[in-house]
């Protein structure tokens, strides 16, 4: 018994946990490449969310046959976010630059759920397909077949993101942007168009993020909060601008929760925030960042 | 507009809020002006610390449900309301001067994301511990009337308007804004940037404090975990950024803006579009109009100005 609790509980930890890496790899990617520090990311993960949804109840679009389609239609989005709202900031000094954009970000975060309640009212929903309650036994515990999709993806998502940093061209000009911007225009890198693809890769894993949020939990016009602060915890466990250690972290927070609600009942959700305050005073660097 | 006119323009204003109970009897009016009078508290409280030092700080939530959660409880177990109020804005204080030391290491965006972790941890500690909404008892609500909470919303506003003014025209003030442009140059020139912080920290909490222990004594109903709701800081650093940053008057007109807007919104769209608007008006603000309603306002006159010159 007390072993099957354990394994359910860590596998329930890892299915939360690949979703916030899932939620934190974007916002690492525009906060170590840009110095942005989008506090509206939760909303795009919102808005894919409810795409989702909508997709599902309208068309019958099956919610992992609608990821790619999110992922279009939310890569719009950011691009045209970016445009709007941020490419204004791109030439102001570091400093002044993350700070305001983390002040658009948090107006995005103001108005994007109002628009939200406007177009599907405050209600929550959630994204259910004929499968979502099914589920298969496997030794001792039992694996249900929507969350472990949503552990692929996040695998698939970071994988994929990693490879294409490393291994592409325009992977390269990203990193070179993200190390010194000014060099990199130097060298002929088109820093505008690399910013306006990062920030938006970014919005539509976000979206991504949001399609699996609906399936396995719910999606209303205020659940982006939640999720920004999940992620921002992710971010500062795993350094800043580590695509790899987001998996890493991701996973660590969701097992720590879910083991840690056995002890702590409902304060296992402060304990993912306290860990974070801690990590920001005393390791600035992130847990498995280098100094 | 010389002193002496201003001065005579400002008392007949009070003036005219101190009689407003003797002539309008409309409870929807009173309860609307308390809320702006308790927004200008609350929003002028986090722009001494968001406005004047820079340092935005997105846990003042915190120190307003400090505040009216223990002047609330205080006063319903039998203390005197001046007493309670006091008490309640003090733990707000001290509060601020404990987790002062280690948020004020945070620079920039950490202090900024650190502060909003902290009110939201601190909600969620509490809407654990008290799920349960603190009703006002009977015997109170049979003679539960407006027009005390009306005026104490005025009191304290006007006292937190009068701080902030001093502030602002005292050494503290120079230093703030110092820090505001330029931490490491103001340090260089010998300002004590941690010190001047933490003062303005403790002043404006103290203030959040007080605007708690108003909505406190006004409240029929209260749910303790959105006393610490996140609402309250966004609401008050919004009206600050939209009003204004870092000047008097931004606040108390983005506070009757925001009130006004809100109620008229709500007579036709679903709540919270007021939130829309505002929302909107601050990235354009952040983007575009760094001084807000009031530096527009500025500009205009000046550009009128400089046109009747010419």
């Amino acid at each position: 018994m007390a072993i099957e609790l354990w394994s359910q509980t860590f596998v329930n930890g890892i299915n939360i946990g690949a979703l916030y890496a899932l939620t934190a790899v974007g916002l690492s990617l525009t906060f170590g490449v840009m110095k942005i520090l989008n506090v509206g990311h939760g909303e795009f993960l919102m808005l894919g969310g409810y795409l989702a949804y909508w997709l599902l109840t309208l068309f019958k679009v099956d919610p992992f046959l609608s990821l790619p389609l999110v992922f279009i239609a939310l890569f719009f989005l950011g691009a045209i976010a970016y445009k709007l709202f941020f490419s204004v900031l791109s030439g102001y000094p570091e400093e002044q630059k993350v700070k305001n954009s983390l002040l658009v970000g948090f107006g995005l975060f103001l108005v994007i759920p109002q628009i939200a309640r406007l177009l599907w009212t405050g209600d929550e929903r959630g994204i259910t397909p004929a499968y979502s309650g099914s589920s298969f036994p496997l030794l001792d515990v039992r694996i249900a077949y929507v969350p472990l999709g949503g552990v692929i993806l996040a695998v698939i998502v970071i994988a994929a993101l990693h490879l294409f940093l490393k291994k592409t061209y325009f992977g390269k000009a990203v990193r070179a942007t993200s190390e010194n911007w000014k060099g990199a225009k130097l060298t002929g890198i088109n820093v505008d168009r690399t910013y306006l693809i990062t920030f938006s890769l970014g919005t539509a894993i976000a979206g991504l993020g949001g399609v699996m949020v609906g399936l396995t939990q719910s999606i209303s016009p205020d659940v982006g909060m939640e999720w920004t602060l999940k992620a921002l915890i992710v971010l500062v466990l795993a350094g800043i601008g580590s695509i790899g250690g987001t998996l890493a972290a991701g996973l660590t927070l969701g097992i720590l929760e879910s083991v840690g609600a056995i002890f702590m009942g409902p304060y296992a959700v402060v304990l993912g925030l306290v860990i974070f305050l801690l990590i920001l005073m005393f390791r600035p660097q992130g847990l498995f960042g280098k100094a | 507009m010389n002193s002496s006119k201003r001065l005579s323009l400002i008392g007949a204003f009070l003036l005219i809020l101190v009689a407003v109970p003797l002539f309008v009897k409309r409870n929807d009016i009173l309860t609307w002006i308390t809320f702006t009078l308790i927004y200008i508290t609350l929003s002028q409280s986090w722009n001494i610390i968001g406005g004047y030092c820079g340092q935005q700080n997105l846990g003042h939530a915190a120190f307003f449900g400090i505040g009216a959660l223990l002047t609330r409880y205080v006063w319903l177990a039998g203390v005197p309301l001046p007493a309670a109020m006091l008490l309640g804005a003090l733990a707000a204080c001290i509060f601020a001067i404990i987790i002062g030391f280690p948020a004020f290491r945070l620079k920039g965006v950490y202090f900024i994301i650190g502060t909003l972790v902290m009110a939201e941890i601190l909600k969620m500690i509490f809407d654990t511990i008290l799920p349960r909404a603190n009703v006002l008892p009977s015997r109170m609500l049979g003679a539960y009337s407006l027009v005390p909470r009306y005026y104490l919303s005025l009191i304290i506003a006007v006292l937190t308007v009068t701080i902030v003014l001093w502030i602002s025209r005292s050494k503290l003030g120079l230093g703030l804004l110092s820090i505001r442009e330029d931490e490491d140059a103001a340090e260089a020139l010998g300002v004590n940037t941690q010190k001047n912080k933490l003062v303005a920290f403790m002043i404006s909490t103290f203030l959040a404090g007080l605007a708690g222990g108003v909505y406190a004594y006004y409240a029929v109903a209260a749910q303790p975990g959105y006393l610490f709701a996140a609402v309250w800081t966004f609401d008050a650093v919004i009206i600050v950024f939209v009003g204004g940053m870092g000047t008097i008057m931004g606040p108390i007109i983005g506070s009757v803006f925001f009130v006004l807007l809100k109620q008229l919104l709500s007579l036709y769209l679903p709540g919270g579009m007021h939130v829309l608007v505002f929302g909107i008006l601050f990235i354009i603000v952040v983007l575009f109009f760094p001084g807000g309603l009031i530096g527009l306002i500025e500009k205009l006159r000046r550009t009128k100005e400089g046109g009747a010159a010419n």
